[in-house]
C-alpha cells in the first residue's frame, strides 16, 4: 500500500483502531478559517461536467486480471452498510461478518490474493456497539450515521449529543448530515459553524459530511458546500444519505472531487471521498475508480481516502470474480450473503 | 503483473481492441486495391502503400488514378446524374437511409478500419466520427425527402468533384456525399492519400445499398490525382477540406470555370477562458479541443486566451491535466492520443515547436517506441507576434497568451487570417452571449469545444474558406436556383458629339465615405445620351479610390451593429427619396439608354419597390435554432459579411444598382459598388439621395469607372470581404483569381445575364449572399 512519504513523517494518533483509517498516513485535517472570496469564486458547468463524465466509460477500460485487481481494491473500499428500520443485532452480527470475509476464499486463492476486508462496516446507532464487538480485533472500523440521518432536522443539541453517544459506543467513524436548508438559503456561515460544532463532537473520530447532494439544487452548491465542509474540518465529503430520490452520480462526484483536489492544492490536507447509494454494479465501480484516479491520482485509491458507501455492490464485484476466476458468468446464489 | 501487483499498482493494463475483422477485409480484397467508378472496383493499377502510422506496417496497396480513371469517373457520374436527379426526392432519401443502416451494422468495421489507417484512438473513431457518419446520412436522407417540399426552386448543380482531408476521413466523406447525392448531385470523391481505406469499404455499403452504379465514384491517389478533379471541364462543383494553401490554389484553378466552390480549411482557433469559468471544465475542454485525433483538426482550439488573474493557476491545473494523459496504440481503449498520421506530419510538427521561443512543456509519459508519436505540448509566454500564435501546427500543441478584459480577448481572437470556430468559456451568461457574436468565426461553442452535428452549419470565414456543410444551410453548396439565363453582351458608351444640352455643369462625383470626392487620377469622361448629345461627365476612379473606399467602408463597421428595425427605416427613407424624384431620374435613364419614357420610369417604380422589399427583410431574415441532438440550442445567426465589393449590371443601371446594394446594406454590411460603366450617372445622381436619406457615412460608396481596370483591385483588396458582379465586361475570371489572396466569398454572372425586373432580382439568393451563418452552440442546464 503506497503510504505518502511527505506526509508519513507527521505524528499518527495514538489510539488507532485499525490500518484503514485516515490518520496512519495523512495528517487530519485541522479546517481553516472560513473563506467566503474561495466559497463564491467556486463554479461548475453542468453540462460540461456531465459531458466529461458521459465519456469517461469511453475513454477508460480494464480488462483481465487489471479488472479483477481492480474489484478487489473496489471491495476493500466498501463501507458495507445496513441503513434500516428492522436491524436487528443478528442481521448486524452478519453483515459484519461478510465484511470480514468479502471473497469466497477458493476465489482469492485462485487469484493469489491474500484476506481482505471491507472498509467498514456502517450502521445506526444503535446497531453501533453490536458492530464494534462483531468487528473486534479485526481492525475493520465501525462508521455509525448521525446527526438525525437521514433529515438532519431534529434539535440542534440533541444532534450534537448523538455523535457523542454514538462516539462512546465505539464508533471510529461518524457519517453527518448537514442542514441542507442552510445550502438552499446561501448561509454558508451557518453551515459552516454547524459542521465546526459536528467535528469537535467527534473529537478523536473521524467525520464524513453528507451533503445530500440529491437535495442541493445545483451543482454549484455542491461545490461549495463541499468547500465549507472541509474548511470546517471534514475528513471526508460524502454525497448522499442513500435516502435522498437522487443519490450518488458522476457528475456530482466529479464536482466534489475538484473541490477536494483544490481544498488539497491550498491547504496541504487530502480530504477523502464517498459516493454513497445506487452504485450497485461492478462496471459503475470501476468508472469510479477511474475518475478518481485520473482527477486525484493513485494516492486516493486508498480506504483512508475513498469509500464506496452501497449495500447490492460487493455481490455484483463477487458474481464477476468468478467469471474471471473461472470463465462462466455466475449466480449470486454460490455467494455467501452479507 | 498479475492481481496482486496490480492490487497495489492499480495501472490500467492494455484494453485493446481486435483488428482481426478489419484485416480480414483487407485480405479479402487482396490488399490491393483499384477505384471504385460506375458501380464497380476497377483492377488495381500502379499506386502507393497504405501504412499504419501507429506500426508503420503496409496496410494495403492502392492505385494512382490516371487521367483515363478520372475521365471514366467523371462520365459515370455525368451518365448518372440527370436519372439521379429524376427520382423523388423519396427514392433518393431511400437510398440515403440505406447508407445510414449500413454504416451502423458495420460501425465497428468502419471504426477499426479507421484507427489503422489513421492513427486516431478507437474511442473517437468508435464514439465520434462513425456515430456522426451515420447522423448526417440520416439527417440528409431527411433533407432528401424534403427536398421536393421545401426547396421547389432548386436544382442540383449536376457533378461534384469532392477532395477531402485524412484528418477524418470516413466523416469528411459523409459530409461531403450526404448533402451533394441527396439534392440529386453525383460524385467523384478522392480521400487522401493517408486515409483512402475507408471510403473503399464505403464504396461496398454503395454496392450492398444497391445504390445506382455512377453516383458516387471514389478514386484514390495522390494530389496530382486532385488537380485532375479541379480542372476537370465536366465537373459543376468543387468542395475541397483541406489546407488553406491547396485551397487557396484550387480556388486559382477555376477562377473563370465556372465551376461553384466550396472550401473549408485550417485555423487558429481561439479558446477563451475568462476568470469567472469553470476552470477544471475549461481545462477538460482544452483536451477534447486539442488533444482530439491528436490536434489534427482544422477547427482545433489551438490559441488559449486566458485572463490574465488566472493564468499561472490555468497554467499549473492545465499541466496536471496533461500529465495525465495517455498516449499510446491507437487500438487501445484507454488511450487519449494515439498516433500521427504519418512520419511527414511528425518531423512538421517537431520542427515547429522546435522553432518557438516560448516555454515549452511536455509531460514525461513516455512515448511508444515506434511509430509517429508526439506528445501532448503546451507553449506559454507567446505573444501574438510569434509565428506559432499565428500559424497553424495541426498537431497535439496549445499555444497560450493572456488578456486583460473582454474587449481585448475579442482583439486577440479576431487577430488572425483564419476564422473557422472558437470556445468561450464564462458562467457569465451576458458577458459569454455579448462576446460570441463578436468573434470572427463560422462556429463558436460556449463552455465547450468541438461539438458537431448534421443539422448545425460548420464552416468559416476569411481564410478559414467558405460555404457551410450541414443544416438547410449546406443545401445551398449543392443546390442552385432554377432560373433561365442567357449571354450578356458588353454594352457599349454611347458616342456623341460633344454638344452640351444645356443648363448648368453639374459635376458628378465619386461618392466616398459619404461625402462626394474627385477621383484621384484627375480623370474624366463624357457620357453621351442615346442621341449623342453631351449630358455630363463621369469620374475615372482608380486603385486609390478602391483604397479610399474600402477604407471608408471599416470606419463604418458600426453598421453591423444596428437594429433591423433601423435599417430598415433608412432603406424606406431612401426609397421615399427617391420617389420624390421619379420624373428627373426616369429622365436621366430616358437620356442615356434611349429607351421609352414609361420603360425608364418603369425602372425608378422597380427600384423603388426593391428598396422596400429589402427594407422589409431587413427585420426578418431570421436565424434558427437548430434541434442538435444535445440539451442546449446551437443557434444560426446571419451575421453580415463585412464589405462587399460590387460590380453594377449595365442592364438596368439604377435598378442594377439598387438591387445589389439593398440587400447588402440591409443585412448589415457596407458596400463598395462601381457603377454600372457606361450608364454611371444613374449611380451619381443617386449618392444625392443617399446623402438625404441618413445613411451614415462610409455605409454605401460609389464609384465609377473602368469595371476590367477596377475589378482586380477591388478583388484583390485584401480588405474586402467579398466581391459580387453582375458586370457586362468579362471580369469574373479575374475576380475568382485574386479573390484567392484572403479566401473571400464571390458572386459573379460568369457572362450570363440575371432578369432584373423579375424574381431573380431580388430574393434569397441576394441575402444568402449577404450574410454569414454562424453557428453559436449554447448548451445549458443547472
Amino acid at each position: 500500500m503506497s503510504i505518502d512519504s511527505r506526509t508519513s513523517t507527521q505524528p499518527a494518533r495514538a489510539d488507532t483502531k485499525g490500518s484503514q483509517l485516515p490518520q496512519v498516513a495523512e495528517p487530519r485535517n485541522p479546517g481553516m478559517a472560513l473563506d467566503l472570496d474561495w466559497v463564491m469564486s467556486a463554479q461548475a458547468n453542468t453540462s460540461a461536467i456531465e459531458r466529461r463524465t458521459a465519456t469517461l466509460p469511453g475513454r477508460r477500460s480494464v480488462k483481465k486480471a487489471y479488472q479483477a485487481a481492480w474489484l478487489l481494491k473496489a471491495i476493500t473500499l466498501i463501507d458495507l452498510t445496513t441503513l434500516s428500520g428492522d436491524d436487528t443485532p443478528g442481521r448486524v452480527r452478519r453483515l459484519c461478518a461478510k465484511g470480514l470475509q468479502p471473497v469466497r476464499a477458493d476465489l482469492l486463492e485462485a487469484m493469489g490474493m491474500a484476506a481482505i476486508t471491507t472498509g467498514a462496516i456502517c450502521v445506526y446507532h444503535d446497531m453501533v456497539e453490536t458492530a464494534v464487538a462483531a468487528l473486534s480485533g479485526s481492525g475493520v472500523p465501525v462508521a455509525a450515521v448521525s446527526t438525525g440521518f437521514p433529515a438532519g432536522l431534529s434539535p440542534f443539541h440533541l444532534r450534537v449529543a448523538e455523535i457523542g453517544e454514538s462516539v462512546k459506543a465505539g464508533a471510529a467513524e461518524i457519517d453527518i448530515v448537514i442542514s441542507r436548508r442552510h445550502v438552499l438559503t446561501g448561509n454558508w456561515t451557518a453551515l459552516y459553524d454547524e459542521m465546526r460544532a459536528f467535528r469537535a463532537a467527534c473529537g478523536d473520530a473521524h467525520v464524513k459530511a453528507i451533503l445530500a447532494t440529491g437535495e442541493l439544487g445545483s451543482l454549484r452548491n455542491v461545490a461549495r458546500a463541499s468547500l465549507v465542509c472541509m474548511m470546517a474540518g471534514a475528513d471526508f465529503i460524502k454525497t448522499s444519505t442513500g435516502k435522498e430520490s437522487v443519490n450518488a452520480t458522476l457528475p456530482v462526484s466529479l464536482v466534489m472531487i475538484r473541490a477536494l483536489r483544490d481544498y488539497h492544492d491550498r491547504t496541504g490536507y487530502r480530504i477523502g471521498y464517498k459516493p454513497a447509494g445506487g452504485i450497485s454494479r461492478a462496471k459503475d465501480a470501476l468508472t469510479y475508480l477511474a475518475l478518481v484516479k485520473d482527477e486525484l491520482g493513485n494516492r486516493w485509491l486508498q480506504p483512508d481516502l475513498f469509500r464506496f458507501g452501497a449495500s447490492s455492490l460487493l455481490g455484483d464485484i463477487e458474481r464477476q470474480l468468478e467469471h474471471h476466476v473461472t470463465g462462466r458468468y455466475s449466480a449470486g446464489y454460490r455467494h455467501p450473503a452479507g | 503483473m498479475n492481481v496482486p501487483e496490480i492490487f497495489e499498482s492499480m495501472d490500467y493494463g492494455p484494453a485493446p481492441e481486435s483488428a482481426a475483422d478489419a484485416l480480414a477485409w483487407l485480405v479479402d480484397g487482396g490488399d490491393r486495391f483499384g477505384h471504385f467508378i460506375d458501380g464497380a472496383m476497377t483492377g488495381p493499377g500502379a499506386g502507393f502503400v497504405s501504412k499504419n502510422p501507429a506500426t508503420g506496417e503496409v496496410l494495403a496497396t492502392l492505385s494512382q488514378a490516371t487521367q483515363a480513371d478520372i475521365d471514366a469517373a467523371v462520365a459515370a457520374a455525368r451518365a448518372a446524374q440527370p436519372k439521379w436527379a429524376r427520382l423523388s426526392g423519396h427514392q433518393r432519401a431511400r437510398y440515403l437511409y440505406a447508407l445510414a443502416r449500413l454504416v451502423q451494422k458495420h460501425s465497428r468495421l468502419l471504426a477499426v478500419l479507421e484507427t489503422l489507417d489513421n492513427g486516431k484512438p478507437i474511442r473517437e473513431s468508435r464514439d465520434i466520427d462513425v456515430p456522426l457518419v451515420a447522423r448526417h446520412f440520416y439527417y440528409h436522407a431527411g433533407m432528401a425527402q424534403l427536398m421536393d417540399a421545401e426547396l421547389p426552386d432548386r436544382e442540383p448543380l449536376g457533378v461534384c468533384g469532392q477532395i477531402i482531408p485524412w484528418n477524418f476521413p470516413l466523416l469528411m466523406l459523409a459530409w461531403k456525399i450526404a448533402p451533394a447525392i441527396a439534392c440529386g448531385n453525383t460524385v467523384v470523391l478522392k480521400p487522401a492519400e493517408y486515409t483512402s481505406l475507408s471510403a473503399l469499404l464505403f464504396a461496398d455499403l454503395c454496392r450492398e445499398a444497391g445504390l445506382p452504379r455512377g453516383v458516387i465514384n471514389i478514386v484514390t491517389g495522390d494530389g496530382a490525382v486532385g488537380e485532375m478533379i479541379v480542372n476537370h471541364p465536366d465537373i459543376d462543383k468543387i468542395a475541397f477540406t483541406g489546407s488553406t494553401s491547396v485551397g487557396r490554389r484550387i480556388r486559382e484553378a477555376t477562377a473563370g470555370s465556372g465551376k461553384s466552390l466550396t472550401l473549408e480549411l485550417g485555423g487558429k482557433s481561439p479558446y477563451i477562458v475568462f476568470d469567472d469559468a469553470d476552470i477544471d471544465s475549461a481545462i477538460e475542454g482544452l483536451v477534447d479541443a486539442i488533444w482530439f485525433n491528436q490536434g489534427q483538426v482544422c477547427c482545433a482550439g489551438s490559441r488559449l486566451l486566458v485572463q490574465e488573474g488566472i493564468a499561472d493557476r490555468f497554467y499549473e491545473k492545465l499541466k496536471r491535466r496533461m500529465d495525465g494523459l495517455r498516449i499510446g496504440d491507437p487500438l487501445d481503449k484507454c488511450i487519449d492520443i494515439g498516433a500521427l498520421v504519418d512520419p511527414v506530419q511528425l518531423s512538421m510538427v517537431a520542427g515547429l515547436v522546435k522553432s518557438s521561443r516560448g516555454e515549452i512543456y511536455q509531460p514525461g509519459t513516455a512515448l511508444p517506441e515506434t511509430g509517429c508519436y508526439y506528445p501532448p505540448t503546451l507553449i506559454t509566454g507567446l505573444s501574438q507576434a510569434d509565428r506559432l500564435m499565428q500559424e497553424e501546427i495541426f498537431g497535439p500543441v496549445l499555444v497560450g497568451t493572456t488578456f486583460r478584459t473582454p474587449a481585448e480577448a475579442v482583439e486577440l481572437a479576431n487577430n488572425t487570417r483564419y476564422g473557422l470556430a472558437a470556445s468561450v468559456w464564462s458562467e457569465n451568461i451576458n458577458l459569454a452571449l455579448d462576446v460570441a457574436p463578436k468573434l470572427a468565426a463560422g462556429v463558436v461553442w460556449v463552455n465547450a469545444t468541438n461539438l458537431f452535428d448534421a443539422a448545425a452549419g460548420f464552416g468559416g470565414v476569411r481564410e478559414s474558406g467558405f460555404g457551410r456543410e450541414g443544416g438547410w444551410e449546406g443545401l445551398l453548396a449543392y443546390t442552385r436556383t432554377r432560373r433561365k439565363t442567357r449571354a450578356l453582351k458588353p454594352a457599349p458608351a454611347n458616342d456623341g458629339t460633344g454638344d452640351v444640352v444645356g443648363g448648368l455643369d453639374r459635376t458628378a462625383k465619386l461618392y466616398i465615405g459619404g461625402k462626394q470626392a474627385r477621383p484621384d487620377g484627375g480623370y474624366s469622361l463624357p457620357v453621351f445620351s442615346r442621341q449623342g448629345k453631351l449630358i455630363g461627365h463621369r469620374s475615372v476612379a482608380n486603385r486609390k479610390d478602391i483604397r479610399n473606399a474600402v477604407e471608408a467602408a471599416g470606419k463604418a463597421a458600426g453598421w453591423a451593429r444596428t437594429t433591423g428595425h433601423l435599417r430598415a427605416q433608412i432603406l424606406y427613407y431612401i426609397a421615399e427619396n427617391l420617389s420624390a424624384r421619379t420624373d428627373e431620374f426616369a429622365q436621366r435613364l430616358h437620356d442615356m439608354s434611349g429607351r421609352p419614357a414609361r420603360s425608364a420610369k418603369a425602372e425608378v417604380e422597380a427600384s423603388i419597390s426593391r428598396l422596400f422589399t429589402y427594407a422589409a427583410w431587413a427585420d426578418k431574415y431570421d436565424g434558427a435554432a437548430k434541434g442538435v441532438p444535445l440539451r442546449g440550442i446551437a443557434l444560426a445567426m446571419n451575421e453580415p459579411v463585412g464589405t462587399i465589393g460590387m460590380l453594377c449590371p449595365d442592364e438596368a443601371p439604377l435598378l442594377g444598382l439598387i438591387s445589389v446594394m439593398a440587400p447588402a446594406i440591409a443585412m448589415g454590411n457596407r458596400a463598395v459598388i462601381v457603377a454600372s460603366e457606361p450608364f454611371a450617372l444613374a449611380a451619381t445622381d443617386f449618392y444625392q439621395v443617399l446623402d438625404t436619406s441618413d445613411v451614415p457615412g462610409g455605409v454605401v460608396n460609389i464609384l465609377t469607372g473602368s469595371h476590367a481596370e477596377l475589378a482586380p483591385t477591388l478583388a484583390g483588396h485584401l480588405d474586402v470581404d467579398a466581391v459580387w458582379s453582375f458586370s457586362s465586361a468579362d471580369v469574373s475570371g479575374v475576380i475568382e483569381r485574386e479573390a484567392a489572396g484572403n479566401l473571400k466569398r464571390t458572386w459573379v454572372n460568369h457572362g450570363r445575364s440575371r432578369d432584373w425586373d423579375g424574381a431573380d432580382g431580388e430574393g434569397r439568393d441576394f441575402l444568402a449572399a449577404a450574410t454569414e451563418v454562424k453557428t453559436i452552440w449554447v448548451p445549458y442546464g443547472e
